[in-house]
């Protein structure tokens, strides 16, 4: 049914739509091309299967203006790129990374050189298409069965009637003049159907309602409230086959998942059975010594020392009178505090050093316990710096020898 | 066009009454042949095979967690990535030859221009599979897209992961426009010759109404030089992006400046070295050998020769520098590269990139369509083995020994990496078959018959 005579057959007479011209290579129809240009022709073109170098001039062809659409878009893209990176992580939510400055842009170039790239690419495929009024589903030519070789091996020259100086018998002659292999009428298309058909309408129509049901169930289950647990689609490792600690389970007596040990199950290093050096008792007494591990130097005494001032001093005052910050900033707010006791009392420097040590170790009265957050060893080296601060208020000239006496005299 | 005339592979190939109706036939023949070629069947039965096994070996790593494979502390990266690497790399021939051939006007890239485009697209979507699954949540990866979230956070764009992203994002977008957009003529080919109303129906579709006005292939063809153009620079900055991952950490190895061009030579030479393998069998099963000729497969051969000593210079380059710049890390981690537990990774490399394509200096070898084939193979083995032995010796063996290991690939790892290539495999066997395999338009221009002579 592509015939000329069939389709005025079937569909009654169809008016002219232009007069089609045949060449077997793009010599000829370069040759021709430029005797229709000469001729003044406007509403005309040439079908190739492939491009033809210079056929641009042969036709009078001006230079498309997609670059400069590709080139707005690429100034759209980098504009994106930019504006994308600068808003999200410079403004909206800024991210400390490295300790860089917010706005970083030599990090910043790689997505926004991509996303130029990516608009200008969209652009050049788009614009071509819309500048050629593409896609374009039907054309007279299409009833023309040799028209179908444009796509393989032969080249066509259409001059439209609807241009204003096609005349039939004129524009006749000129493509003789050509020496076409053919030249053909080409009547306008009253055969295809330019309806939509029903049926895809309606295919259209139902699976763009059904596509809106995902979100219009999503959007109702916004809406309403619900006691169930929240659906896991995916359970990523929320859920894993395994008993967690504090948790019931059913096969042990116990009904526990965690597992005490063992009656008398002591931990690597935490036999603690030496009471002189962990508890600071010797028999049934307080320690009067200093355990065989600790040594009495001077070294011990600096670590006392610096542990002091981290431990005690902010209660009890870097000289131990009781007077520490916190002290002070208690007695500001008056809000009612047992003061720390003054480490110089008279009982306190009598007491056994073993006392001491207990005192930190399990606070006294009102002083919490320091055990679990000093070693032993350097509980000791506190002890013996606390006993070197109340010697240094409580000393007298017995404790001087024979020549520091004389030269203080 | 003097150059292009000159290595014009044509002259007197097609010799015959109507030279562009041979190209449609030659081409044409393969989608219009009621059954292709026996070896079509038995290449796309292989084919399916690993392309099963690579979706159940995915679907055990994503129902199994990420641990199915062997990577494990500290080679982290392990297969997954290292494939990804090597995909993303066969990828760029396609964009190299279309664009940069396209640009430099190398007009005998016509013959394989198609197909090198094809496997460009289909190689990156083996690599996005990889990192996808390995980043252990493959539901999850919207995560990275900067959509707004009840959370008010957005992705770290400073990250070179997240360039990654972009990069082969949009790589994968522009391959694909700048590949359907060559094909637009070519389908409106097959949509003319097709006789059954389905296939006139989609060829009909896929050609949008192309007719081969002169006016439209004015702009087609300014688009077409356009994309090129954008094309160009896009190829060179993905694989450097990719090379960032590594390049921007601080890990001896790693952290060298000298990766992005390194990279990017790789992939063409690996990508290049994939052209060959595909091309030698598809132009004997398609009866191909008068449009995909001796000549060409010999021009790519010297590609590849060139490409393989850009690559052995940069793995020379990366000794020196390593020597060069007196960190005991540096030197360490190319020593060990080289002799230490990974020096059999190295030197299988080193014989197939930097060796093997030395047989191209002789122009016997260069035409002999099974050393070409042979050398292909190798080359796209050792060029895998370069991005392992870049991942998994760096990591293996870092600053600190305590913190050292040795990655054993499982057999999931194993079942993937072939799998993938059953994915590649199937997906360019349908594209020989429905698909204008070869730029029927664009090759019809090219060949003389196809120049207007009085102007
Ligand atoms: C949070 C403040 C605070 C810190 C820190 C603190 N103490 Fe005390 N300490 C007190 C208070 C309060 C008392 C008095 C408790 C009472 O009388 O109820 C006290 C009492 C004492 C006594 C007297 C015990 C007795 O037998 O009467 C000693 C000795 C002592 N502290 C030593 C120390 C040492 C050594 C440290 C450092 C490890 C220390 N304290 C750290 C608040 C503190």
């Amino acid at each position: 049914m592509s015939d000329t005579q069939a389709i005025q057959a079937e569909a009654g007479p169809a008016p002219l739509h232009g007069l089609l011209a045949e060449y077997d290579n793009p010599t000829a129809l370069v040759r021709a091309a430029k005797k229709v240009r000469d001729a003044g022709y406007a509403h005309w073109d040439t079908f190739t299967p492939f491009p033809i170098h210079g056929i641009e001039r042969a036709m009078g062809i001006r230079m498309t203006r997609l670059p400069w659409l590709v080139f707005v878009a690429a100034l759209i893209g980098l504009a994106n790129g930019v504006l994308l990176q600068f808003l999200t992580n410079a403004w909206d939510y800024k991210w400390l990374v490295s300790g860089k400055p917010f706005w970083s842009w030599p990090a910043n170039v790689p997505i926004a050189f991509e996303m130029t790239i990516l608009y200008s690419a969209f652009a050049a495929l788009g614009g071509m298409l819309i500048f050629n009024n593409l896609p374009l589903p039907a054309h007279p030519l299409d009833l023309k069965e040799r028209f179908a070789r444009v796509t393989d091996d032969r080249f066509f020259l259409l001059i439209e009637a609807r241009d204003g100086k096609f005349d039939e018998v004129d524009t006749r002659r000129l493509l003789e003049s050509t020496e076409p292999l053919l030249l053909d009428e080409v009547l306008e298309d009253r055969v295809t159907s330019d309806k939509i058909p029903r049926a895809l309408i309606y295919t259209l129509i139902v699976a763009g309602a059904a596509s809106l049901v995902p979100f219009a169930a999503f959007t109702a289950a916004r809406a309403r409230h619900s006691e169930k647990p929240r659906i896991h689609a995916i359970w990523d490792m929320d859920f894993q086959p395994k008993f967690k600690a504090q948790r019931a389970n059913p096969l042990f007596d116990d009904n526990r998942a965690m597992r005490k040990p063992v009656a008398g199950t002591v931990a690597t290093g935490a036999l603690r059975d030496d009471d002189h050096m962990y508890r600071g008792r010797v028999g049934d007494a307080w320690a009067t010594t200093y355990p065989a591990g600790v040594q009495v130097t001077e070294e011990t005494l600096r670590v006392g020392r610096d542990k002091y001032n981290v431990f005690c001093a902010p209660c009890h005052g870097f000289a131990g009178e009781g007077d520490g910050m916190v002290h002070k900033r208690a007695e500001t707010l008056g809000q009612g505090w047992v003061p720390p006791s003054n480490l110089h009392q008279e009982y306190l420097r009598l007491q056994p050093v073993g006392e001491l040590f207990n005192s930190i170790t399990n606070g006294v009265r009102n002083m919490p316990a320091y055990g679990p957050q000093i070693e032993p060893d350097d509980r000791w080296a506190i002890v013996m710096y606390v006993r070197a601060l109340q010697r240094s208020r409580a000393s007298g000239l017995g404790d001087l020898s024979e020549a520091e006496r004389s030269g203080l005299k | 066009m003097a150059i292009a005339s000159d290595i014009n592979p044509y002259q007197g190939a097609l010799k015959g009454d109507n030279a562009f109706a041979q190209i449609t036939d030659n081409v044409s023949r393969i989608m219009e042949a009621p059954k292709p070629p026996r070896a079509w069947y038995i290449a796309m039965g292989f084919s399916l095979m690993l392309l099963a096994m690579f979706g159940a070996s995915l679907g055990f790593v994503v129902w199994e967690g990420i641990g199915a494979w062997g990577h494990i502390h500290p080679v982290a990266w392990g297969f997954p990535i290292v494939n990804f690497v090597f995909w993303v790399g066969i990828g760029h021939a396609g964009t190299l030859i279309s664009a940069i051939l396209f640009l430099l006007r190398q007009n005998w890239r016509t013959a394989i221009n198609r197909f090198a485009e094809a496997m460009t697209i289909f190689a990156v979507i083996c690599a996005a599979i990889f990192p996808g699954v390995h980043i252990g949540r493959p539901w999850l990866p919207y995560w990275m897209t900067p959509i707004p979230n009840q959370m008010g956070m957005w992705p770290q764009f400073r990250s070179p992961l997240e360039w990654d992203i972009f990069a082969v994002g949009t790589y994968a977008t522009v391959s694909i426009l700048f590949w359907y957009m060559g094909m637009i003529p070519d389908f409106a080919t097959f949509r003319d010759r097709s006789k059954t109303t389905v296939r006139r129906l989609v060829y009909g579709l896929l050609a949008m109404g192309w007719r081969g006005s002169s006016r439209q292939w004015h702009r087609y063809e300014r688009a077409y030089l356009l994309l090129a153009a954008l094309a160009t620079p896009l190829v060179l900055s993905v694989h450097s992006v990719v090379s960032f991952d590594f390049a921007t950490s601080q890990l001896p190895g790693w952290h060298t400046t000298i990766f992005p061009p390194y990279f990017v030579a790789g992939a063409i030479f690996g990508g290049f070295a994939m052209v060959v393998v595909l091309a030698v069998p598809s132009r004997q099963f398609f009866g191909l050998k008068r449009i995909i000729t001796m000549r060409h497969l010999e021009l790519m051969s010297k590609i590849i020769l060139a490409t393989g000593m850009l690559v052995g210079y940069a793995y020379g380059m990366e000794m020196f520098i390593a020597w060069y710049s007196g960190a005991i890390y540096e030197q360490f981690a190319f020593v060990n590269r080289a002799f230490g537990n990974y020096g059999w990774a190295y030197w299988t490399m080193i014989f197939c990139n930097v060796l093997a394509p030395q047989v191209f200096w002789s122009k016997k070898m260069r035409t002999n369509v099974w050393v070409i084939f042979f050398v292909g193979v190798l080359v796209n083995v050792g060029m895998w083995f370069e991005r392992f032995v870049i991942i998994c010796t760096s990591l293996a063996r870092d600053f600190l020994p305590a913190n050292w290991g040795y990655f054993v690939p499982s057999v999931v790892d194993y079942a993937t990496l072939a799998g993938s290539f059953g994915l590649f495999f199937t997906l360019f066997l349908l594209f020989c078959r429905y698909i204008p395999m070869v730029a029927m338009a664009e090759m019809k221009a090219f060949i003389p018959e196809g120049h207007a002579h009085d102007h």
